[in-house]
């Protein structure tokens, strides 16, 4: 309703030329309706990817403005030869192998049990999704404090349980743990919506018929419920690879990408070259580096979706 | 237990003694599956808890009884402390308007184009939708350095709009008007040109007052996306003053600080706004995920 105001002076000529000539009054409101998004949208979501693609090929500095002088293909070389480039890459890679298998695994789990619940549906989804809503560095603080060495909360707990206590900030494995934990907490709520949004569209008759045909619950969850939510955790596997590899505000936040850089993502190696070394051409040209490997990766995804759905011979039950 | 039954049922040809035998399993493991889940969702409900628990403790009594959350008393004082030494008043404000702006605008403009995308045939429509569709593969947090520089090059560092238009910049919002707009029978649209109704006539009076579950999804998360902007932020918003509450916040993760309970009033204060906004609006918020999810 409060935007009939900002933006009704656009369209309005659309009105006189109307009752004469239908299909060319829908051309040019089409044209005018779509004006304001599509300005916004090619500026600023289209234009940063061509702005790092000219940058790339100069040494820009990032300090004063103006493009700097024209290097050809050498910030390319100089990436691909970068150790501490390809290190930040392995460190995205290994966030993503330590939250992905737990995040679609357990999500899957959880909701599938939510979903055999009678009561206490909206419980599950509040106490699962509300820390999806806090800023990140609000969950960094609150887990910040309970890792803290002798006082913090999961330094009680693991010392409770017998455990031996890493130093979750000071150490580069016990760095791994605490931000995958504090990952864990924070994003499990986002995939286990989506599998409880699919849970609701498996019609409960095929429940009543295993149910008839006696097949108890752990036989209907294992051959009806997972390999029916196939297609979900397909796409759930492909989200959440693709957030884990654009992993910064945990990592940066809970331990600055150290100690040592030993767990730097690409995300804050980038962020260190263009705001720390000021080199705004060289972190251009890391950006396409890793915004190709994105690419790459969902453009597999979606080949290789439209490969399995293409071969008809494949069964459901496979990936589960 | 449940494949003894199984096994057993073919056997016997009384359907009424199987299924006695057979309520007792799944029962059982329904209780069982129930226990585990409430034990996991309480769990993690902790770290809220914890949160108030030490927000609300003294710093040396922290210290001395960490474990137990009752020692010591409880008072408000952490936040008055808070609220004196930091400008979190401010960080709230920024924030909101931030977000506000954001929600306004890409309501307005997304509608805009999701209308003209469904009903209206003209020039350009399929490049639109085709470039539209790309950009929801665009790994927008990864362009941060030459979105930094154009920004910066375009004088729009450390205002308001520069967060305000990357939300509104995003496709997934166009996506959410457009499928609804699609589910609107055309005899109403066509019936409201007949009658000499425009084309924004109808957009405005006709079919935005019909898409309030769209409208809702598509202002609520954009909402939240814009409150919790981190890395963004971040970069734009250089002046203590005019920050928002996560970048506020964000300075003072801080492992040698050791006023916990100050902190942890100013991160309960962070993030009470947006559970309050979550447990009103859940059902709305869940579903608008998994839609737009799902896309």
């Amino acid at each position: 309703m409060t935007t009939a105001v900002a933006t009704r002076s656009v369209p309005e000529p659309v009105a006189d030329t109307a009752p004469d000539r239908p299909a060319d009054s829908g051309r040019r409101a089409g044209l005018l309706l779509s004006a304001p998004f599509l300005i916004v949208y090619l500026l600023f979501l289209v234009g940063p990817l061509v702005v790092g693609i000219v940058l790339s090929f100069f040494n820009t500095t990032t300090v004063k403005s103006g493009l700097g002088g024209w290097v050809g293909l050498s910030n390319y070389t100089k990436v691909c030869r970068d150790p501490l480039f390809w290190d930040a890459m392995w460190h995205s890679v290994l966030f993503t192998l330590f939250t992905t298998p737990p995040l679609v695994v357990l999500a899957l789990a959880a909701a599938v049990l939510a979903s055999r619940m009678r009561r206490g549906r909206v419980f599950y989804r509040i106490a699962f999704f509300a820390p999806y809503v806090v800023p990140s560095s609000v969950v960094a603080l609150i887990f910040l404090w309970m890792y803290t060495p002798q006082v913090g909360l999961f330094t009680k707990v693991f010392s409770g349980l017998g455990l031996p206590v890493p130093d979750f900030i000071g150490s580069t494995s016990g760095g791994w743990t605490a931000v995958t934990l504090m990952t864990l907490w924070w994003t499990f709520g986002f995939n286990f919506v989506l599998y409880t949004a699919a849970l609701q569209d498996i019609p409960t008759d095929v429940y009543e018929a295993a149910a008839i045909d006696g097949a108890g619950p752990w036989q209907q969850i294992r051959t009806i419920t997972v390999p029916l939510l196939a297609p979900t955790t397909s796409l759930v596997l492909i989200l959440q690879i693709l957030a884990s590899l654009k992993v910064f505000d945990q990592i940066y936040l809970l331990l600055g990408g150290g100690p040592n850089q030993s767990t730097r993502p690409v995300i804050e190696y980038i962020y260190d070259t263009g705001f720390t070394s000021y080199r705004g051409g060289y972190g251009a040209a890391a950006t396409m580096v890793y915004f190709v490997i994105i690419v790459a990766v969902s453009a597999a995804w979606y080949g290789l979706r439209r490969w399995r759905a293409a071969d008809t011979a494949a069964p459901a039950g496979t990936a589960a | 237990m449940t494949t003894t039954i199984i096994t057993t049922a073919p056997g016997r040809s009384a359907g009424g003694t199987t299924k006695a035998a057979g309520v007792d399993g799944p029962r059982l493991f329904n209780r069982l599956c129930a226990t585990c889940l409430t034990l996991f969702a309480l769990i993690w409900l902790v770290p809220f808890f914890w949160a108030l628990a030490t927000s609300l403790r003294s710093d040396g009594s922290i210290t001395q009884h960490p474990t137990s959350p009752f020692a010591g008393g409880w008072s408000f004082h952490a936040y008055s402390y808070a609220w004196d030494h930091y400008p979190i008043g401010w960080w709230y404000l920024n924030s909101l308007v931030i977000s506000l702006l954001a929600v306004v605008f890409t309501v307005g403009f997304c509608s805009m184009a999701g209308f003209a995308l469904a009903f209206l045939r003209f020039r350009g429509r399929g490049v639109i939708i085709a470039l539209v569709t790309a950009g929801l593969m665009l790994p927008t947090e990864a362009l941060v350095l030459p979105q930094f520089i154009e920004y910066r090059s375009l004088h729009l560092l450390g205002t308001y709009w520069a967060l305000v238009l990357p939300s509104i910049a995003a496709p997934v919002s166009v996506f959410v008007f457009h499928a609804f707009f699609r589910g609107i029978p055309t005899p109403l649209i066509e019936a409201a040109r007949i009658d000499g109704a425009s084309w924004w006539r109808v957009y405005a009076s006709v079919c935005m007052p019909i898409s309030r579950p769209a409208a809702a999804t598509v202002a609520i998360l954009t909402f939240i996306n814009s409150w919790n902007a981190f890395l963004w932020p971040l970069l734009v918003l250089n002046q203590t003053k005019s920050q928002t509450i996560p970048v506020g916040l964000a300075s003072l993760v801080n492992n040698s600080n050791i006023q916990y309970a100050e902190v942890m009033a100013s991160s309960v204060l962070g993030f009470l706004p947006l559970i309050a906004v979550f447990l009103v609006f859940q059902r709305q918020i869940t579903q608008g995920i998994a839609t737009t999810g799902i896309r």
